[in-house]
């Protein structure tokens, strides 16, 4: 059964380094973004890898939502509890990708928080040129981001603990609910609010088969605007 | 020892234009081939293998859901279709692709005779790209052998 799956740009404390009070952001280091990849499909997965780390992308790739949360260690009733408005994975970007070209789905997805829509099958240029403008919000990165402490969210399975939080969009085919989630972060840092991305209103009433994908991504950034729209496939 | 490298290297060349323009293949494989590079000599192998690992088991499961004695699931078949229309637009099989799509709209239409002959020939398509594509690699590793370097074609 086809699912959303999702990818999500994390991002090392160092690159979440932001001016506050008149300090200035330090470079960006790009080799220190972290993706998580969401896909059902083991090929989409390979090939969003590739395409992820020629850009120099460190990337996770898990095969649906339930892993990702597991990965995030978040798949527990405590962390869910912990969920709220101001749960710093709000800052995470969410990118959204599917092989579906449907104008109100692809609205929708943006309209809940997605930064961008990218349509499958998904090509070196879509990611260098999603690369290129998550990295640039960051540089005009503004108050609201914050210094990540290291291993600010547990984790449970064999992966490293992902420097920063992020959000994702779960398997949205099942009655999955919206989903907010925040980091146990230590107090030396404030939270960042969480990206709430509710995988309901792509399940229904639009095809529950789609396979989309999600990137998370921050809000703050550039107007969530839609992906160029293909001619459909023939 | 040239001259055998030049003629295997135009028989390569013939070979993938003519994937290209009987169809088989889509601007997709082309980017394929790009993504990979000398430290990872075996990415579309890889991809393709997997992709064809997917056509075997997808293929299976809607042969099994079609072949219900009863009611067809047919959202069940249709769900097997979707995943492998990704899957074939993601490596740039064009042909599996299209078939997919004719496919789905039957699954929809709940045309069963419709979904078993679409089936029957998304089974010989997939086997007949990857025949096609295992000559491909043959050539690539001839190619090789003889000294020669694999040349990259240019579609357009």
């Amino acid at each position: 059964m086809a699912r959303d799956g999702g990818v999500s740009c994390l991002r090392s404390s160092e690159m979440m380094r932001v001016g506050i009070g008149g300090m200035e952001s330090p470079p960006l280091d790009l080799d220190e973004v972290h993706v998580l990849a969401v896909d059902d499909s083991l090929v989409d997965r390979i090939v969003i890898e590739r395409l992820l780390r020629i850009t120099s992308c460190k990337v996770t790739a898990v095969d649906s939502g339930w892993r990702a949360l597991e990965f995030l260690g978040l798949d527990n009733e405590k962390a869910s509890a912990e969920l709220d408005e101001s749960s710093s994975f709000r800052q995470v970007p969410v990118v959204i990708m599917s092989s579906e070209n449907v104008l109100t789905r692809i609205d929708r997805c943006l309209e809940e928080g997605a930064e961008d829509f990218l349509l499958k099958p998904v090509k070196l240029a879509d990611v260098k040129r999603l690369r290129s403008y998550l990295t640039g919000d960051v540089k005009l990165s503004n108050a609201n981001k914050r210094k990540l402490p290291e291993d600010s969210v547990p984790v449970n399975t064999s992966f490293p603990p992902p420097p920063s939080p992020f959000t994702i969009s779960p398997d949205s085919s099942d009655s999955s609910p919206p989903l907010t989630i925040s980091p146990e972060l230590s107090d030396s840092s404030p939270p960042l609010s969480p990206l709430e991305i509710s995988s309901s209103p792509l399940s229904s009433p639009i095809d529950d088969e789609d396979d989309d994908d999600v990137l998370t991504s921050s809000p703050e950034s550039s107007p969530a605007r839609r992906q160029k729209m293909r001619s459909p496939l023939d | 020892m040239d001259a055998h490298v030049a003629q295997l290297q135009m028989q390569y060349r013939n070979y993938i234009l003519s994937l290209y323009q009987q169809g088989f293949l889509d601007d997709q494989f082309t980017e394929l081939k790009s993504l990979q590079d000398d430290g990872t000599p075996d990415f579309v192998a890889e991809v393709l293998s997997l992709f064809f690992d997917d056509c075997v088991k997808l293929v299976g499961n809607m042969a099994r859901a079609l072949d219900q004695t009863g009611t067809v699931d047919f959202s069940q078949v249709g769900a097997n279709v979707h995943q492998l229309k990704g899957s074939s637009s993601s490596v740039g099989a064009k042909r599996v692709k299209g078939l997919c799509i004719n496919f789905k709209e039957l699954c929809e239409a709940k045309n069963y005779e419709g979904c078993v002959r679409c089936l029957q020939q998304v089974d010989i398509e997939y086997k007949t790209l990857k025949a096609k594509l295992q000559d491909m690699f043959n050539l690539e590793k001839q190619i090789v052998q003889a000294g020669g370097i694999v040349p990259q074609v240019d579609i357009n």
